[in-house]
Parts: C-alpha cells; sequence; structure tokens
C-alpha cells in the first residue's frame, strides 16, 4: 500500500466510523447476543441461564408460533401481490400524460403519510361490522349482486370474524401504497421514450407495450421495492396490535411473528424463547429474500449491464 | 373511429378510472374528518350522514382533554423528531462521504454490509437491545430513541451516497490541491451542495420518529413520557374504541402535522420516494 492509499483508509475510516460503531453496538452485538439468549432461559430480571437448544425444541412444537408463522405468511402472500398490482396499475395510469397528473399523485400518496397508529385508529371504525364506512359502501354492492345472480352475500364482520380479520388488516395497507406508486411512477418516466416510439412503427397495442417494453424495464425496480415490501409485511406489527388492543384477535388470526415475539419478550418477560423466534424469523426474511432474488434473476433486465 | 376519437375516448375512461380511485383513496379521510364533528349519536348511524347536523367543534378541545398530558406528548415527540433528525443526518452524511467521496480498499465491500443491515428486521434485536439499555440504566428514558441516531442509518446512507456520488470528483481534487482538509471539503463544499439530499433524509427521520410506535412502547414506562402516537394508543385502549367522535378527532390531530409538512415539502418528498426506487 502506498502512502497515499494508507492516508485515504484512514480518512475514509474516520468518516464512517459512526457508522462502524453504530454497526457494532446495534447490530452485529444483539445480533450474537439474541443467538445466545435464545439458548438461555432469560427474563431481563434474572441473569440468563444456558439451557442448550430447548427453545428451538419448544418452538417446533409450539402450536400459537406455527399458527403465527402461517397468518403471517398468509398476510405476505396475498397482500404483496394485490399491493405491487394496484400500485403498478395506478402508477401506469398517471404515467399518460394527462393535465391533472400531480393532483392525482398527490391524492394516492397522502394516505402513506398517516402514521401506523391513526391508520389503525381510523380503520378500526371504518371496519366495524355494522356502522363502518366499508360496509355502508359494501352493503348495496352486495345488495346490487345478490339480486342479479340470486346470492345471499353479506357484507363481513371484518375484524370480529376469524376469516376476514386479515383481509381487513391487508385493506387497511393498501390504502397505503401510494410510496410504491411514487417510486413506480419515477421508473416508468425513466423508460426510452424512443422505444414506445419504435414500437408504435411497428403497430405494437398498449398491451404489447406493457408487456414487452414497460414491464421489463422498470423490473429492476419492481425487484427492488418487492424485496422491501416482503421485509416489511413480513415483520407486520402496529396496526393488528393497536386494532387487537394487543391481543391476538379472533381465533388468533391476528397473531404474526412480530406479535407473538413481543408477547413472549414483553407480556411474558420469556425474552430467551422471544430471541429463539425472532432468529427463526431472521431465517425466514434471509431465504426468502434469496429465494425471490433467484426466482427473479431471470426476469430483471438491467440496461446497464 | 379514427386516430384522434380513439385517444379521446381513452383519456376518458383513464381519467374515470383515476377519478374513481381518487375517491376511494380520499373516502377514509373524510370519514375520519367528518366523524371527528359529529355529534356522539351520530358517529354510528345508519345509513352513514357525510354531514352532521351540527358540527361540533368541542370535539377537538374534549378529545385532547381526554388523551391526558396531550401538549406534553407533543413536546415528547417534537424532542424525539428533533435529536433524531440531527442525530441521524450529521452522521449519516460523515458515513456517506466516506463511503463516496474518499477511495480507500475495500470501501465497496463495507458498503454492501452496511445495506445488508437494512435486513435485519428490529424484533431480532429488540431484546438485546432492551437489555443492554437496561443495563444502562436507560429504560423509561428517552435516550434509547434517540443516541442510535447519531450512530448513522444504513438507508440514509445509501441516499446521501447516491446524492454525493453525482458531485462532480474534480471539485474536491481542486480543494485537495489547495490543500484543503477532507473535513472541510464536508463542510464547506459537499454538505452546501446537499442541501436538497441533506433535507430528503431529514424529512424521512422526521417521519419516521413521529410515527413510531414500537420504540416508545418498549422503551418509554411513564405516561408524561409517551409520544403522540404512545398516547392515542393509551386513549384508544383506555376508553375500549367507543367514543369514535374523540377518536377521530384525535387521530386527525395525529396526523394533520404530517400532511402540513408534506404540503410545504412536496418536492423534495416526491424526489426522495424516486430514489429510493433506484438500486446501483
Amino acid at each position: 500500500m502506498t502512502n497515499r492509499e494508507k492516508q485515504n483508509l484512514k480518512i475514509g475510516l474516520l468518516f464512517i466510523s459512526p457508522w462502524v460503531i453504530g454497526f457494532c453496538l446495534l447490530n452485529v452485538y444483539p445480533l450474537c447476543a439474541s443467538f445466545y439468549y435464545s439458548l438461555c432461559n432469560f427474563s431481563v430480571l434474572s441473569p440468563a441461564v444456558y439451557i442448550g437448544g430447548l427453545n428451538y425444541k419448544d418452538l417446533f412444537t409450539d402450536e400459537i408460533f406455527w399458527k403465527a408463522v402461517s397468518n403471517t405468511f398468509y398476510f405476505s402472500a396475498v397482500s404483496i401481490p394485490v399491493g405491487i398490482l394496484t400500485s403498478l396499475s395506478i402508477a401506469i395510469l398517471l404515467n399518460f400524460n394527462l393535465r391533472g397528473r400531480g393532483i392525482f399523485r398527490t391524492i394516492f400518496f397522502l394516505p402513506s403519510l398517516v402514521p401506523m397508529i391513526s391508520l389503525a385508529v381510523l380503520w378500526l371504525t371504518m371496519l366495524n361490522g355494522q356502522s363502518g364506512m366499508v360496509n355502508l359502501v359494501l352493503h348495496p354492492v352486495l345488495d346490487l349482486l345478490n339480486s342479479l345472480f340470486g346470492t345471499n352475500m353479506r357484507p363481513p364482520n371484518w375484524l370480529q370474524d376469524e376469516r376476514f380479520a386479515k383481509l381487513g388488516i391487508i385493506l387497511t395497507g393498501l390504502w397505503g401504497v401510494g410510496n410504491a406508486v411514487v417510486i413506480y411512477l419515477a421508473g416508468l418516466q425513466d423508460v426510452p421514450r424512443h422505444l414506445y416510439e419504435s414500437a408504435d412503427l411497428d403497430g405494437a397495442n398498449f398491451w404489447h407495450k406493457t408487456r414487452h417494453i414497460t414491464l421489463p424495464m422498470i423490473s429492476p425496480v419492481i425487484y427492488f421495492n418487492g424485496i422491501m415490501t416482503l421485509i416489511g409485511a413480513l415483520q407486520v406489527f402496529a396496526v393488528p396490535y393497536v386494532m387487537t388492543s394487543g391481543g391476538d384477535g379472533p381465533g388468533r388470526s391476528l397473531l404474526f411473528i412480530a406479535t407473538y415475539i413481543y408477547q413472549n419478550a414483553f407480556d411474558y418477560w420469556n425474552m430467551g424463547y422471544a430471541c429463539a423466534l425472532g432468529l427463526i424469523l431472521f431465517l425466514i426474511i434471509l431465504s426468502l429474500t434469496v429465494l425471490a432474488t433467484r426466482l427473479s434473476e431471470k426476469h430483471i433486465y438491467y440496461a446497464g449491464k | 373511429m379514427n386516430y384522434a376519437q380513439g385517444k379521446r375516448v381513452r383519456n376518458v375512461l383513464i381519467y374515470a378510472l383515476l377519478v374513481l380511485g381518487a375517491i376511494m383513496f380520499l373516502a377514509p379521510f373524510a370519514w375520519m374528518v367528518s366523524t371527528s364533528l359529529k355529534p356522539l349519536n351520530e358517529t354510528m348511524s345508519v345509513p352513514m350522514k357525510w354531514i352532521p347536523s351540527h358540527i361540533e367543534w368541542k370535539n377537538y378541545p374534549d378529545a385532547i382533554r381526554g388523551m391526558g398530558p396531550f401538549w406534553t406528548y407533543v413536546r415528547n415527540t417534537f424532542f424525539l423528531c428533533i435529536m433524531t433528525v440531527l442525530g441521524t443526518t450529521f452522521s449519516s452524511a460523515l458515513a456517506a462521504y466516506g463511503f463516496s467521496r474518499i477511495d480507500w480498499k475495500g470501501r465497496d465491500k463495507v458498503f454492501v454490509l452496511a445495506l445488508a443491515t437494512m435486513m435485519i428486521p428490529f424484533p431480532v434485536i429488540m431484546v438485546p437491545l432492551y437489555s443492554l439499555f437496561k443495563a444502562l440504566g436507560w429504560i423509561g428514558s428517552f435516550k434509547p430513541l434517540w443516541v442510535p441516531a447519531f450512530f448513522a442509518n444504513a438507508f440514509n446512507v445509501f441516499l446521501l451516497r447516491q446524492f454525493f456520488m453525482t458531485i462532480p470528483k474534480d471539485l474536491s481534487e481542486a480543494a485537495r490541491i489547495d490543500g484543503c482538509s477532507e473535513l472541510r471539503i464536508f463542510f464547506q463544499i459537499i454538505m452546501p451542495l446537499s442541501k436538497s439530499a441533506l433535507l430528503v433524509v431529514a424529512l424521512f427521520q422526521f417521519m419516521y420518529t413521529w410515527n413510531d410506535f414500537l420504540g416508545p412502547l418498549i422503551y418509554l414506562t411513564e405516561q408524561d413520557q409517551f409520544t403522540l402516537a404512545l398516547g392515542l394508543k393509551a386513549f384508544q385502549s383506555q376508553q375500549g374504541g367507543t367514543l369514535w367522535h374523540h377518536l377521530m378527532a384525535a387521530s386527525t390531530l395525529v396526523v394533520l402535522p404530517i400532511i402540513v409538512l408534506f404540503f410545504f415539502t412536496q418536492k423534495s418528498f416526491i424526489q426522495g420516494i424516486s430514489t429510493t426506487g433506484t438500486k446501483e
């Protein structure tokens, strides 16, 4: 290493030192400690006692944990594709250069600014089975469908009904897709005009252009945003926590992995077990991210490469 | 149908879809504000009334009184917002400078490591952090909520690094030849040129702290330390979620400052979020 390189290394490390300290104290240490605690009986109030793999053994036969896992998977598997589809469709509509586009973009974006707590409190009233807005709107729609098809559909009792509670939370989350809309719209605007112009010359219609130009060109944006949404969805906590007042909903339908970790850590002071649960959540996030990356690799188009 | 007509039909169709969507996205706001101004007996009426029979302004002072030490919540929230904004903007800018404006061996590998920390879910590290802060005697104080902000956050470092890389290298080189120290280049050249990016980071952090729920829920123990978010949650669970008019008034009060902030800084907001989507 030359003197110049040594000097640069020293200065570079000096500049990133706040991050290095934070990385060690707020990331590496907690991760290692979490692993150690997961092998312990630990309540914070008394020192940790090493018990080997007992927490992990318990976890495999803990039905409540598996319920939380399946709830979290169900929530992610529905909310992520629906969210991507909704935000992408809105972004594509906004990408047509129409007057008033800015106003529409603002309207779609606004709900994503609403703090989680207000979001939960607001939708708790909106999803009320008797006088919530969602059902007041749904009622006439279902009545019309019933009279047309002779069916007997009734609006669900959302958060009170085991089968619909998670859909209620998903609907709540869907109101906040505006963030993704802005990201996709930015991606769409980066697609070079000339690609569409030459497609027009070849007589391509809207669907052809969307499938063969738009989607491939913004696939890196979809991928990146999708991964971020996945990581967030697997940690869903605040909205169901507030909506159930810290509980887990009818038939445990609103118990998610993060909720269960929180309950074990701070309601039962069962912190060793909470750490074991946390590490399983981390493993799930890591493996799903790797899986998503593998699956999408073939379909992502990087213009620069 | 000729081309111009076809285009007009298409535009009408797009407008119709956009208007329908806009109504659906605005309706919950309308419901919130309308409910917050209703007398109690009209909050759950079926069919619902969008316009209350008379506007009940006193729901707002009532909700503020119902929440307990409301103005203390406001003060606590602003204190935490200011501390975390200052902390993360400054420390993340320093780190971003080290990750973009200085060439050192292994830099980009370390940066990948920084990005990877974004994948660590908070529930995983929450217990060790809690016991760490407990050992320091920080539980029941604001410190666990703002001190970590002074140690740079990977997401903010990423945003600022993206921006710093667009500033021409020659600027730094010229200053270096003139014998300018790196710290001076950082403060007197790079920081002033990056005001827009710094504003974006500050805004995001402000929003994050304003909205944060899990952190305050874990670390704060006394009601007079609560943030607005925590105060709203306490208000909701203490009255069992039945007084909709007060709940909606309180929610509106928590949302409103963020919406106002957004309208003043809309351009930076939208720009900032747009860059989040581009991974380099």
